[in-house]
């Protein structure tokens, strides 16, 4: 991999009043880039042509060399996880695709029953279990418009009940590490390990890592991800290696349907803005973009998606906000408070002397 | 498609982002399913019913493309009166032999044909024929040459009749060119006297209402009539729909006449031979079109040339006389045949040799897959060669498949990995059932290491008949070579040793013309050798461009006549790789597509009689007055000069006798058939009969399933009873995108185990709750075969399906990738299925079938066998026990008789 030096935009950065936060127009210039700095390049992952093939996840293992693993990210295991086709389970220090499979059926007439994914036997590790309960006239009938264009809503043809019971629906969606504009692991990394690439994205330098682990909780997507008998991090690189020598990622090259495309973000912005209006168009309400706003709590994504749902259906935070946005309150805050500490003992040293 | 064809599905992806609307048809909710428009749920082996419904529908809407079926099917013409049709005789057609379970096919010609019956009446096809032929021959006498020989005329008329002829393959004998139709139908263009193909279609699927449709199929009208106004709306002058189809149709009892109902409704529709129409079959492996091209299957040659049997065919005379004198490309067979032989044999073949016709292997009766393995139990069959194909795993009754492995003196497997089919004489499941013993084997397993497809160089034939080279990107590691190098040097040693032999059975090996070039250390043959023998040369030396400069004098040679033409010029054309962007929409120059690199077959189709686009949305090919020759996008599939006015004199042969407006040019009659007056062993017209193994009553006929299954009868091939509470559920089999079919190209790798990492059936939350299982624990599924476990994913993707009768019907899915090797492993969801076949095609009914399903794991070694006996007793199916190694049945000896020997 290329030596890069790192540099953490925010703390140290040109301007140091507050880059924790916020739109960044230049993501690399801000990590001291010069001018000259390639496009800042991203995933359009539009999941309402995603057909689940897992295409994805074998070249991102292939080309990364990445060890088998089981739906709790255990490393050269295996089993069926239960919950649809997804044996993969999370994003994790092994895989770093992950296409989520989420079966929905939603009453036509009768009330809905909360419905989780099937089976989940994660509950016990403390990971958030999708709570889809999909609203009856919300995004589950607009997908279904998308999905089953003239659609039945009369009836079941499965069941051959007239007035109907249930409408199915089976969403995919291949996730990936985001590459904030604002990296919580990024930011909280004290040595220099991850840094922000040429290209804006973040990557881990696996030779500098020293598995201290903070960037595990700063990241507010549940991304980076430590391997526990190798005690260092990993996460997607968005194959680094491959874009210095002017390949496209793994994972872009082998999805069939081009659920994942791969370019410099304006153009992508561009494309998936396009895309949603289409879908808008043809009625399909719900669909919506996820990490294309640069005024979220990170300011945007060089990974973002087009969603039919929530982003909780998905497994996606709605609200994701760099954990360091509030650093420099916090500072302050502490500053405060060791001024104040710093104060009493004074005063009290100087009440002793005047006593 | 999407499940199966991810690759392939980026095309329909891209249609549908044009616009196009995709209708999934399933009985399961699939990653199809998923992005398609609308999700057609339908209970499994009930398409017949659909589609004969559509074409009902399609029929009483008048929504037929009129000019193009009165031009270009043999609507117009008459069906003689002798035909009575399934309709009237309670679900079978005139001719019905129940003693031999197979039909008569004499009945179902057309009108004014039996005065003209000539050579074609030899096939086997038409047994019923072989009668008139003493009356008819006079003129065929000299073309045959076989009137010089009365005796040799009246011996193979009596063979005819002989039932190894019979048994051979009725469905192929006449190759793929058809059964020779003899001269012309009478015709009434009017469509409406009562004895027209359209009209007795129209009286065939009369009840074929939307209401029958829903009470066989679950599928309500409301949902028909969507899809039924999709496609219609869809299919005419500016428009036209395709339908694509995989195993989920071929693999039924009744498999040919799904697509020859697909078939029907696409030529009332007037889609076949218009861009964007068409009948697309998705095949299971990268060039298993290539393996019926060049075939690895016993009843046809390549080109699909029929296997001459030892009774009839004594001389390439008798093997060609079927087709001479027969209208369309066919009627030059014994051209095809003589350059095949002068491939083989070269300049052994010589016309006083009949060009070694003798040294071809003959059938002499029911050769396919299956009928072998129950012939290798009974000991008949003494060496097997597994090339890429795992039987014990991936075909139905993985049981019956190793008992026939068992029974062999020696077996050849070439494959990646060590498969199941090369262990389980060691770890097999039998081992624990104690239903083999290692050391009473007396099978000699040879495994050799393949090369995988980066290893080697050659070509693919993908399902639109293109041909597409590859190269080789890496060396194999270590002993693994390709299948090439193993028989060429395979035959290089037994030519080795057999040298200077003169018996007469050594003969045809010694005189295979085997001189391939090899390249580089391991002394790989140049497959562009190969390639460029199989395209054939003139007698320049210079490789021929098209099959029509073949002869049939012995001066060309060509290994499959179809595939003439990819070395044209001495260019490999499969090769070719210009992009898309630098040609026009039919990408003629990427890939070299047989025959003569068409890209769509029938094109002249896509033009009215007169030679005009029909539209110019959907223009194609058509005819240039101008320059007198037909022209269009791509290669007109049509002579390039014959005019569309073009009518054959009298007494005109082969392609001549092919009118101008006539576009299926490999059919006697140059139409498309709504109606086969021959060459299907089960009917002239498609049926619904519920598969072998059902659930239900047949709602249309009391003749339940088709009368004309194979059946392939012993202990350890047993038939679950239809509508039995023993077994209560439908059961079908398919593929995950995350595995290979038999899986010893997925399960071994890590990247794609984890991701399907078990054996795993799915079962709706209805039939769930009714049976007790959990969602990710096991159940125990059991039939009268065998019984095997499986986890448990519970989802609403599969759905019961409740039908008018009130009757629901319960369905179970199950993946088949799994067995004992492997990193990702599982019971083998084959051994539940049993075997019974189409008799057209021979291809087993593994799309549905019933089980009983269970909560809990299944019992463990002769327990399992006492468990299933249970199930066969209260179903009332004969016992299923076996003898060692399935040889013998140890209780009542009748049954050994019954096993086959």
């Amino acid at each position: 991999m290329t030596a890069v030096s790192s540099a953490s935009p925010g703390l140290e950065g040109p301007d140091a009043k507050n880059r924790l936060f916020g739109p960044l127009p230049d993501v690399q210039g801000e990590a001291g880039y010069a001018e000259d700095h390639p496009a800042r390049v991203g995933f359009f992952t539009d999941t309402s042509v995603c057909i689940g093939c897992k295409a994805c996840e074998v070249a991102c293992k292939e080309w990364n060399t990445l060890p088998m693993d089981d739906s709790h990210g255990k490393r050269d295991a295996m089993g069926m996880s239960g919950m649809s086709y997804d044996n993969t389970g999370m994003l994790g220090a092994n895989s770093w695709r992950h296409v989520a499979f989420i079966e929905q059926s939603r009453a036509v007439d009768l009330p809905m029953p909360s419905f989780g994914r099937p089976g989940d036997d994660r509950k016990d590790t403390g990971l958030p279990v999708n709570p889809v309960a999909p609203q009856a006239d919300g995004p589950l009938n607009a997908q279904t418009s998308v999905l089953n264009a003239e659609a039945l809503t009369e009836y079941d043809p499965q069941t051959g009940q007239s007035g109907g019971d249930k409408q199915i629906r089976w969403l995919m969606s291949s996730d990936v590490c985001k590459h904030c504009t604002h990296a919580g692991c990024l930011d909280v990394c004290p040595t220099g390990a991850l840094f922000r690439t040429e290209f804006g994205t973040v990557v881990v330098q696996g030779d500098i890592c020293n598995g201290c682990g903070y960037c595990v909780p700063a990241c507010p997507y549940g991304v980076i991800d430590k391997r526990e008998d190798d005690g260092r991090v990993f996460k997607c690189t968005m194959c680094y290696d491959r874009l210095t020598d002017g390949l496209q990622p793994a994972c872009a090259t082998a999805c069939p349907t081009q659920s994942i495309q791969f370019g410099d973000l304006d153009e992508l912005q561009a494309r998936a803005d396009a895309r949603l209006a289409t879908l808008k168009e043809q009625g399909v309400e719900s669909a919506r973009l996820y990490g294309r706003d640069e005024n979220d709590g990170v300011g945007g994504n060089s990974a973002f998606f087009l969603l039919l749902d929530e982003p909780e259906v998905y497994g996606l935070p709605p609200d994701p906000i760099v954990t360091t946005r509030d650093l420099p309150a916090m500072w302050k805050a502490a500053a405060t408070g060791a001024a104040m500490i710093v104060g009493i003992i004074g005063s009290a040293f100087l009440g002793r002397r005047r006593s | 498609m999407a499940e199966c064809h991810p690759v392939g599905f980026q095309w329909v992806s891209e249609a549908k982002a044009k616009g196009a609307k995709i209708i999934h048809i399933d009985p399961r909710f699939t990653r199809t399913s998923a992005i398609a428009d609308l999700h057609v749920p339908i209970r499994m082996g009930t398409d017949i019913a659909f589609l004969g419904g559509l074409i009902k529908y399609v029929l009483d809407n008048d929504l037929y493309f009129k000019e193009y079926v009165v031009a270009y099917t043999n609507a117009a013409a008459l069906v003689g009166e002798d035909f009575v049709d399934a309709e009237d005789l309670d679900g079978l057609f005139s001719g019905f032999d129940p003693e031999t379970g197979q039909y008569d096919e004499s009945s179902w010609q057309y009108e004014g044909a039996e005065q003209v019956a000539a050579a074609g009446q030899r096939s086997p096809g038409q047994p019923g024929y072989s009668g008139t032929y003493e009356a008819t021959t006079e003129g065929d006498e000299e073309e045959t040459g076989e009137a010089d020989d009365p005796q040799r005329a009246a011996e193979q008329d009596a063979s005819d009749e002989d039932p190894s002829v019979k048994a051979s393959d009725r469905g192929q004998a006449a190759g793929s060119g058809g059964p020779s139709i003899p001269g012309k139908p009478k015709r009434d263009e009017t469509l409406q006297h009562p004895r027209t193909v359209f009209q007795v279609l129209k009286r065939h699927f009369a009840r074929y209402t939307p209401e029958m449709v829903a009470e066989v199929t679950g599928i309500e009208p409301e949902v028909f009539e969507q899809v039924a106004k999709w496609v219609t709306s869809n299919s005419n002058r500016e428009r036209t729909t395709a339908w694509v189809y995989s195993v989920g149709w071929t693999q039924h009892s009744v498999g040919a006449q799904y697509i020859r109902t697909a078939s029907i409704l696409q030529a009332l529709l007037g889609n076949m031979g218009r861009p964007g129409g068409g009948i697309m079959a998705l095949r299971g492996h990268a060039s298993i079109q290539g393996s019926t091209d060049v075939p690895t299957l016993f009843n046809i040659l390549p080109g699909y040339l029929p296997m001459p049997h030892a009774l009839q065919h004594h001389t390439l005379a008798d093997y060609v006389a079927s087709s001479a004198g027969k209208a369309g490309f066919w009627g030059n067979m014994d051209a095809y045949m003589t350059s095949l032989l002068k491939a083989w044999f070269g300049d052994a073949a010589q016309p006083e040799n009949d060009f070694g016709f003798d040294w071809l292997p003959k059938i002499n009766g029911d050769h396919s897959s299956y009928r072998t393995i129950a012939d290798m139990i009974a000991g008949k069959v003494h060496g097997y060669f597994l090339v890429g194909e795992n039987p014990s795993v991936g075909h139905p009754n993985g049981k019956m498949n190793r008992f026939g492995l068992a029974n062999l003196d020696w077996l050849v497997v070439r494959d990646l990995q060590m498969i199941e089919s090369a262990t389980f004489w060691k770890e097999g499941p039998e081992i624990e059932s104690g239903e083999m013993a290692p050391e009473t084997i007396g099978t000699e397993v040879f495994f050799m290491p393949a090369a995988t497809h980066v290893e080697k160089e050659g070509t693919f034939t993908q399902t639109q008949r293109l041909l597409q080279w590859r190269e080789k990107a890496v060396e194999p590691p270590m002993d693994a070579r390709s299948d090439l190098w193993f028989f060429f040097h395979l035959g290089r040693l037994l030519r080795e040793r057999l040298a200077g032999s003169t018996d007469p059975k050594d003969q045809p090996l010694l005189n295979l013309t085997w001189d391939y070039p090899t390249i580089g250390e391991t002394q790989d043959p140049d497959a562009e050798a190969v390639l460029r023998e199989i395209n054939g040369v003139g007698p320049d030396g210079k490789a021929l461009s098209s099959y029509t400069e073949m002869k049939a004098d012995g001066s060309t040679s060509g290994g499959c006549w179809i595939y003439t033409g990819v070395y044209a010029d001495e260019v490999n054309q499969a090769a070719r790789r210009k992009s898309h962007r630098e040609q026009g929409p039919v990408a003629s120059e990427w890939g070299w597509a047989w025959p003569a690199n068409r890209r769509m077959l029938y094109n002249r189709a896509s033009a009215d009689p007169e030679g005009k686009p029909w539209s110019e949305r959907k223009r194609y090919v058509w005819w240039d007055e101008e320059s007198g020759r037909w022209t269009g996008v791509d290669t007109p599939d049509f002579e390039a000069t014959k005019r569309p006015d073009y009518q054959p004199p009298e007494g005109a042969k082969a392609q001549d006798a092919i009118s101008g407006v006539d576009p299926f040019i490999m059919q006697g009659d140059g139409k498309a058939w709504l109606y086969a007056p021959a060459g299907l062993t089960d009917g002239p017209m498609p049926t619904h009969y519920e598969p072998a193994e059902s659930v239900v009553e047949n709602a249309l006929y009391g003749t339940q399933s088709n009368p004309t299954i194979e059946r392939i009868a012993g202990p350890w091939n047993r038939e679950n009873p239809s509508m039995s509470e023993v077994f209560p559920f439908q059961v079908t089999t398919y593929r995950l995108t995350e595995h290979h079919t038999a899986g010893g190209m997925s399960r071994t790798l890590p990247y794609l185990s984890e991701l399907q990492p078990e054996f795993f059936v799915e079962v709706s939350p209805e039939l769930a709750e009714l049976r007790g299982l959990t969602n990710g624990e096991f159940a125990t599924l059991v039939s009268a075969r065998s019984a095997i476990e499986a986890k448990v994913l519970v989802t609403e993707r599969i759905r019961p399906i409740k039908l008018r009768s009130g009757q629901v019907v319960h369905q179970i899915g199950m993946p088949y990738h799994w067995s004992y090797a492997g990193l990702s492993t599982g019971d083998n969801a084959n051994d539940l299925l049993g075997i019974v076949l189409d008799a057209n095609t021979h291809i087993q009914e593994d799309k549905v079938s019933t089980a009983d399903i269970i909560p809990g794991r299944r019992p463990r070694g002769p327990e399992l066998l006492d468990f299933v006996e249970g199930y066969r007793m209260r179903a009332g199916v004969k016992s299923g026990r076996v003898g060692i190694n399935g040889r013998e049945p140890d209780e009542d000896p009748s049954k050994m008789e019954e096993a086959g020997a």
